[in-house]
């Protein structure tokens, strides 16, 4: 047994780190953060250049094949450094949708780097629960219309292809509509690197995907995917606020001394440590789990999210306080990082969501995971 | 213990409750848009109707436009303007901080010319303690005053100055004598903010707008007349604004929290969730009387201060207890809020599905300064732990 990286995991990790550390500075973070997408499609060349836009599509689907350890990796740097845009909801959002329903084209151009792609969920109630969409498939001579209004859903202006799930004589159903298809509003999410979109379609032509069982499982996958990914970025984030506090704390001096010294502010650092180390090892479990499909996947997948937004947030506030005045400035970086905190706690499933998948499983002895998908204690049961 | 009125605190909260009824304006509406310059001007006019009426200031001398009343009316004042949703005053830090030490500290003179026009809100007041290395360890600043002739001439920079982008006067702590220890080369200065030398250059706080400044002083002359109390006894001063921050900055945010928290659980009837009304899910529902609960004591924590104070008159350094209370509450509440309202209350105000435009993103964010502004929470604990339960001093 070995719960660690492997070396060559540990080159990816470097690798990545050097990349974003070059490409994706804060400076760029921040000038990218103000346009009005959120995105750059330079850095996404370079990216693409690197593999990374089909990390983790089989071969076959022009992609790395990498598996979902290493795509924590990259994507724990991702976080680290606060990438800006798409890269998630294309590359592990809407990615394993497409690969998982063949859509073999679409996912060879998003590996390629030349085609972006989002998916559209939740509507009203934020719910991420499918008997309360109200999205409606219809079949027509010219063939498929979609109507209805999705909210939240991540880098809409940007992405060429949006995944929509609906409800088709009271199933559900994936289809895949032109972005242009539907009307854009930017809600204005908290996390300025990451824009959220209401999309509205009025009878907007659309392509069938998958229905009933082949849409939950392909859903249930990536939501799975997209998590573990997610929960890779907060873990990065944690690791940031917490660096860069503790190196705060060595160097600001009050009562001529480093603040560091005081023993409040160094069970702050070391609870910083205690949450990120711990998210770090349910991340790592969770993608572990995933791959290999082990029957708890599911459920690690949960207890992953859930502890972290807690700990990514946690550790915000520790990081801000610790930073005192300097900490509630717009100058400092921090607070971009406790926007995405809060912004990762709120999607793809908030804590009483992943609460509940764990509640169904330890409760009532609901095996998950792979099994989930069959056994229905899944995502989108209630 | 008696928490009945006497006649005359039931008659003054009668004809408060009345004039209160007549006065106060229509809330804003929620869909509303006020720059932060828009909505000061709101509170100022706001205030200055309070104080053509005799209300604001209740607890302050008559002779200085106040009403004269004991703090245990101040206190009523608060709980009728929670009650009837009025909006709060704008002259913050003159009527909770500032005033107060004028009160004890001034001079006849400096009395006349400062206590009304704080109450009236003709001059708006900020305070000029903190610098760029002198936070926490405020007695460490570096902002000098020199003695010149009937002036003193000040140089320095103060930071993260609130309303210093509004504010007429300044409260500012200036080093008058290097060569003492860190304590006693402090002076306390009036300063106008109009004076050739003070520049504010705005300072962008975390939730995007620039509630607070910089304030840079170049060479400012200020009369004699302005010392605070005495020259180099302006530490003893400045305790007494600190010990004000942070016993009564608290009071006047009661009416703040209780609006908010009433606002949570209207829209906990109104949004709805597994096709309920968020209010009838049994965790929300214990989650919110939790809230309820912390409300409370922190009223009437508030409430026993006062009561204290009236009988001893400063506040003491349990006051600690207030604002640690008070701004961990807030905070708490702002997440319970980003949690019942789930990813809708993350929104920011010009969003076509913000709640309340955006105010729940604004408060969340904010809030993470409560623990900072005022003396940070580890400081209140410190002042705990030494000042009040006498543990020996840990630096
Ligand atoms: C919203 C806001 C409004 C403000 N308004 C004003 C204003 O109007 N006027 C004004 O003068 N100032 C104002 N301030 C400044 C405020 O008073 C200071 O930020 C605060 O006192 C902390 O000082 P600092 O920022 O230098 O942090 P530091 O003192 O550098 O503290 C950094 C960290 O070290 C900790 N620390 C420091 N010393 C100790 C110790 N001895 N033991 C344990 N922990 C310690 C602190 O708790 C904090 O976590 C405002 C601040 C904010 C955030």
């Amino acid at each position: 047994m070995r719960y660690e990286l492997s070396e060559t995991q540990l080159l990816l990790q470097k690798s990545a780190r050097e990349f974003l550390a070059s490409e994706c500075p804060m400076t760029e973070v921040r000038r990218i953060a103000e346009t009005p997408t959120a995105h750059d499609p330079q850095l996404w060349k370079k990216m693409a250049a690197q593999g990374w836009t089909g990390m983790i599509f089989s071969e076959e689907f022009g992609g790395m094949g990498l598996g979902l350890v290493e795509m924590a990796v990259i994507f724990e740097q991702m976080g680290r450094f606060l990438l800006p845009g798409p890269f998630h909801s294309t590359v592990t959002l809407a990615g394993p949708i497409l690969e998982a329903t063949g859509a073999r084209t679409l996912v060879e151009t998003i590996s390629q780097g030349t085609a972006l792609a989002t998916v559209a969920l939740v509507e009203e109630t934020a719910e991420l629960h499918p008997a309360v969409w109200q999205t409606r498939a219809t079949e027509s001579a010219q063939g498929w219309r979609i109507r209805g209004r999705k909210l939240f859903v991540p880098d809409a202006a940007v992405a060429d292809w949006v995944v929509c799930a609906a409800q088709r004589e009271g199933e559900l159903a994936l289809f895949l509509l032109k972005s242009d298809a539907g009307q854009l509003a930017d809600l204005k999410s908290m996390d300025l690197t990451r824009r959220l979109y209401a999309v509205e379609w009025e009878d907007a032509p659309a392509e069938l995907l998958a229905r009933g069982q082949a849409a939950h499982m392909a859903l249930e996958h990536a939501l799975n995917v997209a998590t573990v990914a997610l929960v890779a970025e907060m873990v990065g984030g944690m690791q940031w606020i917490l660096e860069s506090t503790v190196s705060y704390a060595k160097t600001r001096k009050q009562f001529d001394r480093p603040i560091g010294q005081f023993q409040a502010v160094q069970h702050m650092c070391a609870d910083m440590l205690l949450w990120t180390e711990s998210s770090r090892s349910a991340l790592y479990y969770a993608a572990y789990a995933l791959q290999e499909r082990l029957p708890d996947a599911a459920t690690a997948v949960s207890v992953a999210k859930v502890y972290a937004a807690d700990a990514y947030r946690e550790t915000g506030n520790r990081g801000i306080q610790i930073h005192g005045g300097m900490g509630f400035t717009w100058e400092n970086d921090l607070h971009l990082y406790y926007r995405r905190a809060k912004a990762c706690e709120s999607l793809l499933g908030d804590n009483r969501h992943h609460r509940e998948r764990i509640a169904r499983h330890v409760l009532n002895g609901s095996d998950s995971a792979s099994g989930s998908e069959q056994k229905g204690n899944g995502w989108l049961s209630k | 213990m008696d928490l009945s009125l006497t006649p005359q605190q039931q008659a003054f909260r009668e004809e408060l409750r009345a004039w209160l009824a007549q006065n106060v304006p229509l809330a804003q509406p929620r869909s509303a848009r006020e720059t932060m310059q828009e909505r000061f001007e709101r509170l100022r006019c706001w205030q200055r109707r309070l104080y053509e009426a005799g209300w604001a200031g209740v607890a302050w001398p008559k002779e200085y436009g106040g009403r004269g009343a004991s703090l245990i009316e101040q206190v009523l004042f608060l709980e009728e303007m929670a009650r009837a949703q009025a909006p709060p005053l704008a002259n913050t830090l003159g009527l909770a901080l500032i005033g107060p030490t004028i009160i004890h500290s001034g001079t006849e003179e400096q009395k006349q010319r400062f206590l009304p026009k704080i109450l009236s809100a003709e001059e708006i007041w900020c305070q000029g303690f903190s610098e760029p290395n002198a936070g926490s360890d405020v007695a460490a600043l570096r902002t000098s005053a020199i003695l010149e002739g009937d002036h003193f001439v000040v140089d320095g920079h103060k930071v993260w100055t609130s309303y210093g982008w509004a504010a007429d006067w300044c409260a500012l702590v200036v080093r008058t004598d290097p060569s003492r220890p860190k304590h006693q080369g402090l002076t306390y200065l009036l300063v106008d903010m109009r004076s050739p030398g003070v520049q504010v250059r705005p300072l962008r706080q975390m939730t995007g707008e620039s509630e607070f400044a910089e304030v840079f002083f170049h060479q400012v002359r200020v009369p004699v007349g302005n010392v605070l109390g005495e020259v180099n006894a302006g530490w003893e001063v400045a305790i007494r604004t600190l010990m004000h921050e942070r016993a009564t900055l608290g009071a006047t945010l009661t009416v703040v929290y209780r609006r908010s928290f009433d606002r949570l659980v209207e829209l906990a009837k109104e949004r709805r969730r597994n096709g309920k009304p968020l209010a009838e899910d049994p965790v929300i529902r214990q989650k919110l009387a939790q809230a309820y609960t912390e409300l409370e004591i922190f009223r009437l924590n508030q409430m026993r201060a006062v009561s204290r104070a009236s009988s001893s008159g400063t506040p003491g350094p349990e006051g600690s207890i207030l604002k640690i209370f008070w701004s961990e509450y807030n905070q708490r509440f702002q997440q319970l809020a980003q949690e019942i309202l789930g990813p809708h209350a993350m929104l920011e105000e010009s969003s076509p599905e913000a709640l309340d435009s955006g105010a729940w993103a604004y408060g969340y964010l904010r809030a993470r300064g409560n623990t900072i502004e005022a003396g940070t929470s580890e400081i209140q604990r410190n002042i705990i732990g030494h000042f009040v339960l006498g543990l020996p001093k840990s630096y």
